[in-house]
């Protein structure tokens, strides 16, 4: 896009200016309307799963609804609580929001397609979700009510917890990948299994990382069975209790934002991103970015699944799973996999 | 052993397996939802909903003040003020029922002698006031000539267990 801009007139500077400036604006646009489409498609797996039609009278087969829920939420009042400090009270849904779309500069769509090429991407990724759990602990002291409260101290253990396995998940990705750019991860990947297969995750030192991964990002993102930051049958809402309007709407966006993003994780570093699924020159035929997004949603279908299978654990057995099942099984394997690779030369 | 089995199991997340198992058979069933108010559920000949005051087939009103229904009503949602008339018969003047007072129990529509006041099979009124729910024998009349085939064919339906 630079080249484009640069071919306007502009000076290299301005043109990779704007060339970003319009990246960073496309993409979010495309992760909030895909975030509108993909709580309509959560809410109609919830709803068939449970023998429900799910929303259907919004649109045609109620592809709208989001979008309805979209603006009802925008024309209601902002309800501040007298009690709460107002500042980091509105600041708070504004941090989960930014840092879920900001995490998406690292994500490569395509070959090529990603607004930031960094080295680190990785590493970026990691930060930046940790700095997620902020939004979340800064709305429930802020809120100054007991539900969100206990919410901001459930989310911000739980998080810290399962980020830990998912650090050591990372390591063995990255181990046999070499790099810690998500576009040299997913490169590598192309012909992994037997000169077929573009996916890390049928390596049998890597499927086991890829379900620990795949559970933590259950237990990241908050969702089902390990929802306790907003369990809705003990803290009403949790953190987002005493919020309504845009501000609640942030919250949401956010939140299904980086379960999207935690679904492209999972496309990313297990099942070979924008690649086809084989290595075969056929399937090159398709488009990059349209098997990227068709892994991610069979990956978000899989989240909502969850959602309507499985009951939410209790807070000890969720800190038991983390600390005392996770932890020890991807350190093992952080071991297992490093001292495979010696093995076979790997690093040679 | 049911130890190693069990570490085996909870490892390989079988029961985990087995319940997504089952929810994906439930994604693919036949929804029990019904799409109202496009699609409807049937309904009892018996079923208690709006009342409605009837009338014979030459239009005169089946009702003769006798007060049945309203000794009879539980709730005392009807009142009911009667006088002869010009032909001698005797009629209502006044047959209100308070809609917001009856329990639906049915027990007018048992009592009365002339199958004058029934309970019919609708039940989408809803109002936007109180006061649009305090029928008066005109409101009761006219519901009895908006749903007679209704009833009449509920009536026939439900006579053989009578």
């Amino acid at each position: 896009m630079t080249a484009f801009f640069q071919s306007l007139g502009l000076p290299h500077e301005w043109a990779w200016t704007v060339a970003t400036v319009a990246a960073i604006v496309i993409v979010s646009l495309l992760v909030m309307f895909s975030v509108a489409m993909v709580i309509y498609v959560d809410r109609k797996v919830l709803g068939a799963i449970m023998l429900r039609r799910g929303p259907n009278v919004v649109g045609p087969f109620g592809l709208l609804q989001s979008f309805a829920d979209g603006l009802k939420v925008f024309l209601q009042e902002t309800i501040i609580p007298s009690a709460a400090n107002k500042g980091i009270f509105l600041l708070a849904p504004i941090i989960t929001f930014t840092v879920a779309l900001a995490a998406w500069a690292v994500i490569p769509f395509w070959d090529g397609g990603v607004i930031a090429d960094i080295n680190v991407g990785l590493l970026y990724i990691l930060a930046i979700s940790s700095m997620g759990v902020y939004g979340v602990v800064m709305s429930g002291w802020a809120s100054n009510s007991k539900y969100p409260f206990f919410s901001a101290m459930r989310a911000s253990a739980q998080m810290i917890s399962y980020e830990v396995s998912i650090g050591f998940v990372l390591v063995c990705v990255v181990l046999f990948a070499g790099t810690f750019n998500l576009s040299g991860i997913v490169n590598a990947q192309q012909g992994f299994g037997l000169g077929l297969i573009n996916a890390y995750a049928i390596h049998p030192l890597l499927f086991p990382m890829w379900v620990v991964f795949f559970i933590s990002a259950l237990a990241e993102t908050a969702r089902a069975p390990f929802d306790l930051t907003e369990a809705e049958s003990e803290l009403v809402a949790g953190y987002q209790t005493e919020y309504s309007s845009m501000s609640f709407a942030l919250f949401w966006l956010g939140e299904y934002a980086n379960i999207l993003l935690m679904c492209s994780l999972n496309t990313l570093l297990f099942w070979g991103g924008w690649l086809p699924p084989l290595d075969i020159p056929v399937l090159y035929a398709v488009p990059g970015i349209i098997w990227f997004l068709l892994k991610t949603f069979v990956f978000f279908f899989m989240f909502s699944w969850i959602w309507a299978t499985v009951p939410r654990y209790r807070y000890d057995q969720l800190m038991r799973l983390g600390w005392k099942v996770f932890l020890p099984m991807s350190l093992l394997f952080v071991a297992a996999t490093s001292g495979y690779l010696m093995a076979i030369g790997h690093f040679a | 052993m049911t130890t190693v089995s069990h570490l085996v199991k909870s490892f390989t997340l079988w029961d985990f397996l087995k319940a997504h198992a089952l929810t994906l058979k439930y994604f693919f069933k036949p929804k029990a939802t019904i799409n109202y108010p496009f699609e409807k559920s049937p309904l009892s000949p018996r079923f208690r909903g709006e009342h409605a005051l009837r009338r014979y087939p030459n239009g005169e009103e089946r009702c003769i003040a006798c007060k049945l229904c309203e000794a009879v009503c539980p709730a005392q949602a009807i009142t009911i003020e009667s006088e002869p008339r010009a032909d001698g018969s005797r009629r209502t003047t006044r047959y209100d029922i308070d809609m917001t007072k009856c329990i639906f129990c049915g027990f007018c529509q048992e009592a009365c002698p002339v199958d004058a006041i029934v309970e019919g099979p609708n039940f989408e009124y809803a109002t936007e006031t109180r006061e649009e729910l305090l029928y008066d024998k005109a409101k009761l009349l006219a519901n009895g000539d908006k749903w007679e085939r209704a009833i009449a064919a509920n009536l026939e339906a439900d006579a053989p267990y009578r």
